[in-house]
């Protein structure tokens, strides 16, 4: 039995010569991603800016209007409510209180009162305003080291040129999935965070495979024009970019459409994550190699023919 | 390349038994599991809180409030002291947060002073300046003294949540004056902050002659103060101020037991204790000096209680009756039998998931694997034919390698751990892919089937390294920065990576291999 080919063996798609598109494209996503984080700003979760979170379950269809009124009259600031799921399923989001952590407990305990009996309290999160900064920062400087720790790795292992294109590249990911939270308004919570860094690493991989068929044929080829050789690697590595893409795509939207409620923001974000990182990979990384001046005398020496090649390995 | 070392088979064949014999638990139910012989694998995943249901707790003990507590009682001493050697002073009070100072009225008594004083703390150094002393506690005993407060609150708390000690609860202390509190299994999170959040430090006080006469409003004369009388939970009235003496007749840290009970004759529940020999001898002796008078119970600045002694109450025994629900004398008898907790506690953080989300996670969890899982299978099968179903039986026994190593080292699994598993189930085949894409090309390339699949491991080895290593960055930082469930999709993804280089890398080259010396095929089926 022979596999299905996705991508025929001889694909010969012209990327390189399209960079003007894909730049101006993905600058303008970037763009439009700051501008609506700007505009917008994230719908923090209550891990960064603290708060209290309930999502209950009602014994019959919950009746949003009347908790919204008991709620608000509590004096409790913002309240928001929304359906989670199934209409008996209820999200409540309550403000940080001002005043210290005692306040938010005396909230939590308020609002537990006013719901009454029968209520099964599914998860009651709270997080204080000195924990809430805490892991702001964290996710900030986690993902920050990602990045450099990321550069320094392709770096040591590459060129620096392949750092600087393959952190490009990330940069793109990571601030076009900001982008498309702020806009969508999905809540940016901890596990964003973690998708983030996720699709940080996956983008990275992407990167690196495609950029060591760079490499491979940096080597092979001294006199070939670096465009051709740029869109050969390409071509080369498109059906393993296509398929390994897909098969994650899979497992991911398996998991979105039925891991639940709780995860399906964090399965939305990998998902966005795989489908850009892949892009970016293609066709951001590489083409910003062309002006990043590749040392191309840094391949060994003499070693022309592919035959040199396959006795190192 | 194609050849294989004995050992080597030998080796690869052992990892995958082993991951299946220790996987092999997480099949079986909780209860079959546990009937299992020791010999046997039989660890079972450990769930997150967020699977299991449970609270997570990240309280602060406010330690400041024990070295405060600790410079007013120096304060006490000094003014004692100096009482004592008839020696006149003035502005005596707290220097900043870390000392006492006084002023000596004659400054040729300064250095007797001063010499007293030396001697009241072992732990404090004295300085002189002119008629102005300033003793301070050492930093290294201050130190000492938050250490020590921070492991009687992880003490006190733990037995508080778990008096009989059999649950499978962590009390953990994280960081100078934080502690992390998990419970799995609770239904109700109120209950467990309830037990947590209160001091708890309860103490006799006679109460002031003219607590009636005097209006409430209005400071009270020295050396004693208002508190408010407890009022029946749920009631708004307001409370009556009792006007308590300040000085302790009796402290809760005579306590030697404390039991709910019901009031023989009213039928009121009512909370029972018994005092040591010291606490008895002190609380008999003021009982039989105050026949008449009223003495309030209070418990963290609020008045329990304030009953008439009728008699001198010389058996060391007592009861504290008040405006007390059930839960409310279970809970008091609990926290007295407990002890007070040296200093406040702040609950900073809260996250509770009930047992009902919990199962419905884990089961919508399996069945996102499962389902992905399958998608993934088929597709590989489309995609790379008998070479496709090759990786797949691989990506069978990295799922085992997974739960094995979960179970082994019983790290946490929780509901972003499963994404991690999902995740690495699409990740997996990745390497392979890598694999099967370069044989394919050397096969193009005019490669034998032997050589191309030789050159096809060997080459795509580097790339699978270096595209690995750099997610493994991400989860060595999202362990190190982030909390909880977030934890545990770190450990999920970096055990799946390490897994999956091994079956997609070794396992499914042993296969090939045997495959091809098997049928020695002319041409490869990819």
């Amino acid at each position: 039995m022979r596999g299905l080919r996705l991508i025929p063996a001889n694909i010969e798609l012209a990327f390189i010569s399209k960079k003007t598109i894909f730049f101006a494209f993905s600058i303008t996503l970037i763009l439009a991603s700051i501008g609506t984080f700007i505009n917008n700003g994230l719908n923090y979760g209550i891990d960064f800016k603290g708060g209290i979170m309930l999502e209950i379950r009602t014994p019959k269809a919950a009746d949003l209007g009347a908790m919204r009124q008991s709620l608000g009259s509590l004096g409790l600031g913002e309240v928001s409510l929304q359906e989670f799921g199934e209409p008996t399923e209820v999200l409540i989001h309550i403000q940080r209180q001002d005043g210290g952590e005692d306040a938010q407990q005396a909230a939590v305990k308020k609002a537990k009162s006013v719901l009454g009996v029968g209520v099964e309290y599914r998860r009651t999160e709270f997080v204080g305003p000195k924990v809430s900064d805490e892991l702001f920062w964290d996710g900030v400087l986690a993902v920050g080291l990602a990045i450099i720790s990321i550069l320094v790795y392709i770096w040591f292992r590459f060129e620096w040129q392949f750092g600087m294109g393959a952190v490009v590249a990330l940069s793109h990911d990571v601030i076009s999935t900001i982008g498309i939270f702020a806009l969508l308004g999905f809540e940016f919570n901890l596990s964003t965070v973690a998708a983030v860094l996720t699709i940080a690493g996956y983008s990275i991989n992407d990167t690196v495979v495609v950029f060591d068929r760079v490499r491979e044929n940096l080597r092979k080829y001294k006199k070939m024009p670096l465009p051709e050789l740029l869109n050969n690697s390409i071509n080369q590595t498109l059906s393993r970019t296509v398929i390994t893409s897909l098969t994650t795509l899979l497992a991911l939207l398996a998991l979105y459409f039925l891991g639940g409620s709780v995860i399906r923001d964090f399965s939305f974000a990998m998902i966005w994550g795989i489908i850009v990182g892949t892009y970016s990979s293609i066709c951001v990384a590489v083409p910003l190699l062309l002006y990043l001046n590749i040392n191309r005398r840094g391949a060994l020496v003499g070693e022309t023919d592919d035959k040199a090649v396959t006795e190192t390995s | 390349m194609v050849y294989f070392a004995k050992w080597k088979i030998i080796a690869i064949l052992l990892v995958c038994m082993f991951g299946v014999l220790f996987a092999a638990p997480n099949f079986f139910s909780d209860k079959f599991a546990a009937t299992l012989p020791d010999w046997v694998p039989h660890k079972q995943v450990s769930l997150g809180l967020d699977l299991r249901g449970g609270s997570h707790l990240l309280l602060e003990v406010e330690v400041d409030a024990v070295i405060r507590e600790q410079l007013d009682a120096l304060v006490d001493e000094v003014r004692v002291e100096l009482r004592k050697a008839k020696i006149r002073y003035s502005g005596l009070g707290l220097n900043h947060t870390t000392g006492v100072k006084v002023t000596i009225r004659d400054i040729g008594k300064a250095e007797q002073a001063r010499e007293l004083l030396r001697k009241l703390d072992p732990d404090t150094t004295t300085s002189r300046n002119g008629a102005n002393i300033l003793i301070e506690r050492s930093e290294q005993a201050n130190r000492d003294r938050r250490s020590e407060a921070m492991s009687q609150s992880v003490e006190i708390i733990r037995i508080r949540i778990d008096p009989a000690g059999t649950k499978e609860i962590t009390v953990q202390r994280q960081g100078d004056n934080r502690i992390l509190v998990q419970v799995p299994g609770i239904e109700n999170p109120e209950d467990l902050k309830r037990l947590i959040g209160k001091v708890a430090k309860m103490t006799f006080h006679l109460t002031d002659p003219q607590s009636g006469n005097l209006d409430p409003t209005r400071p009270a004369p020295a050396g004693s103060r208002w508190l408010p009388l407890k009022v029946r939970s749920g009631s708004n009235a307001q409370p009556r101020m009792v006007l308590v003496k300040k000085r302790i007749m009796v402290s809760g840290e005579d306590l030697t037991d404390a039991r709910p009970g019901f009031d023989q004759r009213s039928g009121q529940p009512v909370v029972n204790f018994r005092f040591n020999t010291r606490g008895a001898k002190k609380f008999g002796a003021v009982t039989a000096k105050n026949v008449g008078r009223p003495f309030a119970i209070v418990l963290d600045g609020e008045v329990l209680s304030d009953p008439v002694i009728r008699e001198a109450i010389l058996g060391g025994s007592g009861q504290i009756s008040g405006s007390f629900t059930v839960q409310e004398t279970n809970d008091l008898a609990l926290l007295l039998r407990a002890g007070a907790l040296p200093a406040p506690i702040l609950i900073l953080e809260e996250r509770s998931v009930g047992p009902g989300l919990g199962a419905d996670s884990i089961a919508a969890g399996k069945f996102a694997s499962i389902v992905g899982m399958v998608l993934v299978v088929v597709f590989m099968v489309v995609g790379y034919g008998r070479f496709g179903a090759m990786a797949d039986i691989a990506l069978v026994f990295n799922v085992f390698l997974i739960l094995a190593a979960l179970s082994t080292f019983q790290a946490t699994l929780t509901l972003p751990g499963i994404a991690g598993i999902v995740l690495t189930i699409g990740m997996a085949v990745d390497a392979n892919v890598l694999i099967f894409e370069r044989i394919r090309e050397e096969v193009r390339g005019g490669r034998t089937p032997m050589s191309a699949i030789d050159t096809g491991y060997s080459r795509a080895l580097t790339t699978i390294i270096d595209a690995n290593v750099t997610t493994l960055i991400a989860a060595v930082l999202l362990y190190i920065f982030g909390s909880g469930p977030i934890r545990g999709f770190a450990v999920t993804l970096a055990i799946g990576i390490l897994t999956s280089m091994f079956t997609s890398v070794m396992l499914t080259r042993l296969i090939v291999v045997t495959w091809l010396r098997r049928t020695q095929p002319k041409e490869l089926p990819i």
